[in-house]
């Protein structure tokens, strides 16, 4: 119960106790209704243009073929799966918000959750057309798929990358499905406070009904717990699968066994970065500062320190096992990474996601919004490089020197990168038009009550009255929010 | 529509700890049954103070992913090692442990849709180009206890006891318009601050 009374303290202070329901509703649906503003105008603009530096390059590979894109023997695997790993890493700090942190009861995560989803979605959705033009000719991508083939052929089972494909669909689906859950109760608040037709109808449709009885909560909520238990291994299981890809091989520096919490660790660490890069601007786009407080931000940070110092520690321990191994390979890729000619990456890895993330000690700094901003970008491109090293290094210099390699992204590459970005931010930008972007019916649960139960004068008594009777039974979650 | 019983008697709060507290009193005491109440956001102990079952939805979902895991396997299985076996590297046809995480994904994947279905179907939820609503503001500020009732006598009690209970607003509903898909109020006395 102390826990519990901690934890009301710190949600009162996240939230301005003025804030009423109805606050909530007109803030969160006002960016639906309006016009965008000029600055939406602008980044869209320049996100939708950005687009163009992933699509040339992608149909120009289709004519060409993968040769244009530096990737080489034997390094096979470019800059693709390095975008393709950091983009689904940036996802899992979504699927952490809503699930795991829901499952933790920490409340701070309503303001939060829906945006964080959307990125997840979003990030999953770019991370997966890496892998698409990686297959080369593409157009026969559906071969990944098990189906019953005029080839009479299936595919092997037994294979990391099948695993992959399975982990991130799955992924993708569940994340889509447990995100439109949680729309439905907003779609319905957009439905009944629309100001036309149209959008009364679309809203309706969306919100498949909903109307809030009672009876309706009750399987929704179990269908969302539910939704957050199948979501948590989930989520620990996509990275530890796409790390599988890495770690099931012989390649020194890949076959290690710590790559599955590594890779998970780093997943969030880069994941919560996204999410401040963006909520940052979006709270202050849309007016929404008094709902996504300092406080979140503080928290934030203080999930990318703690992350920040996990990662860290598993590239010691990478060293150190490295060193214990006695394996001459892998001791060699080891010094390869930092003295080799690839040392601007590592050290740029380990400025960006060990040294730069242990500023957010200061509360200070933790607290001071241009400066967040500007780690939290220092921490996607670390984490970027950190792929970067475990693939690229990895690969160019394995067991037969006749046969080691330096591998350089062509130009394409590089606008592939820039554009996949391009793609992300077009997507977040559209949803945070069009979709209610703060999770009104969660958030509205954590608000304090307007007359603080006290316009009944029974309500002294009333702890001892919930609950089946005959059964003394704790006061319902919500009484202790007060 | 069918979730909404008429004729009924609303009660219209904005207080969560207000609404559990009639809530409670309703069916306990004055033994009224039926009962629902709409609200903005899932109140916690609601469902005990309308005397409802736990859902079964999350069942249904354990016993999908369980379902899930089975057809997963068993499914490589059959590929790897019955309708087309492979030898690949040596390793033998039922490689199980290889199997797992497709196994795992696949059921999450299966009970995840299964969960979604079936709260859909509990509640009743389909894409519906109209819905009947009790009131607009329930999914914005409002929470209504909702008594349906049979007879002038028991709505007449209905009305007095959420008057006694301090209701923001009280409305009555008589009927469903099936023509024109909308819900038939009456006037009813107005009590405390109209919202």
């Amino acid at each position: 119960m102390k826990l519990m009374a901690q934890e009301q303290l710190d949600e009162k202070n996240l939230l301005s106790p003025s804030i009423r329901m109805e606050h909530v509703t007109q803030d969160v649906l006002a960016p639906m209704g309006r016009f965008p503003s000029a600055p939406w105008h602008i980044a869209f603009g320049i996100a939708q243009s950005m687009i163009l530096f992933f699509l040339v390059p992608v149909a120009y590979q289709m004519f060409i073929g993968l040769g244009k894109f530096g990737i080489m023997n034997p390094v096979g695997w470019g800059v693709y799966i390095v975008d393709f790993v950091f983009w689904v890493g940036i996802g899992h700090a979504g699927t952490l918000i809503s699930a795991i942190l829901f499952l933790f009861r920490q409340n701070w995560r309503t303001a939060i959750n829906r945006s964080a989803e959307a990125m997840t979605i979003f990030a999953v959705m770019v991370a997966g057309l890496f892998p698409l033009v990686h297959v080369g000719r593409t157009w026969v991508a559906y071969w990944l798929v098990p189906y019953p083939a005029e080839r009479m052929l299936w595919v092997n089972f037994r294979s990391p990358l099948l695993w992959d494909v399975f982990a991130v669909t799955t992924y993708f689906t569940v994340s889509l499905l447990f995100w439109y859950q949680g729309l439905i109760p907003d779609w319905a608040t957009a439905r009944d406070r629309a100001k036309n037709r149209f959008f009364r109808t679309l809203y309706s449709i969306l919100s498949f009904g909903w109307t809030g009885s009672t009876r309706d909560w009750n399987h929704y909520e179990r269908a969302y717990r539910q939704f957050a238990f199948l979501a948590t291994p989930l989520v620990l299981s996509v990275h530890s699968i796409v790390s599988f890809d890495f770690a099931v091989s012989l390649i020194p520096g890949w076959h290690t066994t710590i790559f599955p919490p590594y890779f998970v660790a780093g997943a969030v660490f880069s994941g919560f970065a996204m999410v401040v890069t963006l909520l940052v601007i979006m709270r202050k786009l849309y007016g929404l500062e008094h709902y996504i407080t300092m406080k979140h931000l503080e928290l934030m940070n203080q999930v990318i320190l703690a992350t920040s110092l996990i990662v860290g520690y598993s590239y010691a321990s990478e060293f150190y096992i490295a060193w214990y191994s006695n394996h001459e390979y892998e001791q060699f890729q080891f010094l390869d990474r930092p003295f080799g000619v690839y040392k601007y990456c590592f050290w740029t890895m380990i400025t960006c996601n060990v040294i730069i993330p242990q500023l957010f000690w200061s509360k200070k700094i933790r607290t001071s919004i241009p400066v967040m901003f500007v780690i939290s970008i220092f921490v996607n491109i670390g984490m970027w490089f950190e792929r970067f090293n475990i693939f690229i290094i990895s690969l160019h210099d394995d067991f037969l020197p006749a046969s080691w390699g330096t591998y350089w992204p062509t130009a394409w590459d590089i606008s592939v990168t820039i554009g996949s970005f391009g793609v992300f931010f077009t997507l977040f930008l559209v949803f945070s038009r069009v979709f209610p972007t703060l999770a009104m019916a969660e958030l509205k649960a954590t608000l304090p009550s307007p007359s603080n139960g006290s316009r009944l004068h029974a309500h002294s008594e009333s702890d001892d009255h919930h609950g089946v009777p005959g059964e003394k039974k704790q006061a319902p979650a919500l009484a202790e929010v007060h | 529509m069918a979730r909404i019983q008429v004729p009924c008697v609303m009660g219209f709060y904005d207080d969560a700890h207000d609404l559990l507290d009639v809530t409670e009193r309703a069916r306990t005491v004055e033994k009224f049954e039926n009962l629902d109440a709409y609200t903005p956001y899932p109140i916690h102990g609601m469902e005990d103070a309308l005397g409802l079952k736990r859902s079964w939805v999350s069942t249904a979902a354990r016993f999908a992913l369980l379902g899930g895991w089975g057809l997963g396997f068993l499914f490589q299985t059959w590929t790897s090692a019955v309708d087309w076996p492979i030898n690949i590297g040596g390793k033998p046809f039922v490689s199980w442990p290889a199997w797992i995480p497709v196994t795992f994904e696949f059921g999450v994947l299966v009970a995840a849709f299964t969960n979604l279905l079936c709260m859909f179907y509990a509640c009743d939820l389909y894409p519906r180009p109209k819905t009947v609503v009790l009131s607009k503001r329930i999914t914005n500020d409002r929470m209504v206890l909702v008594i349906p009732t049979k007879g002038e006598e028991q709505e007449k009690r209905a009305v007095d006891f959420l008057t006694a209970n301090k209701a923001l607003k009280i409305k009555i509903i008589d009927g469903f318009d099936k023509e024109k898909q909308r819900l038939i109020f009456r006037a009813a006395p107005v009590v405390g601050e109209v919202a």
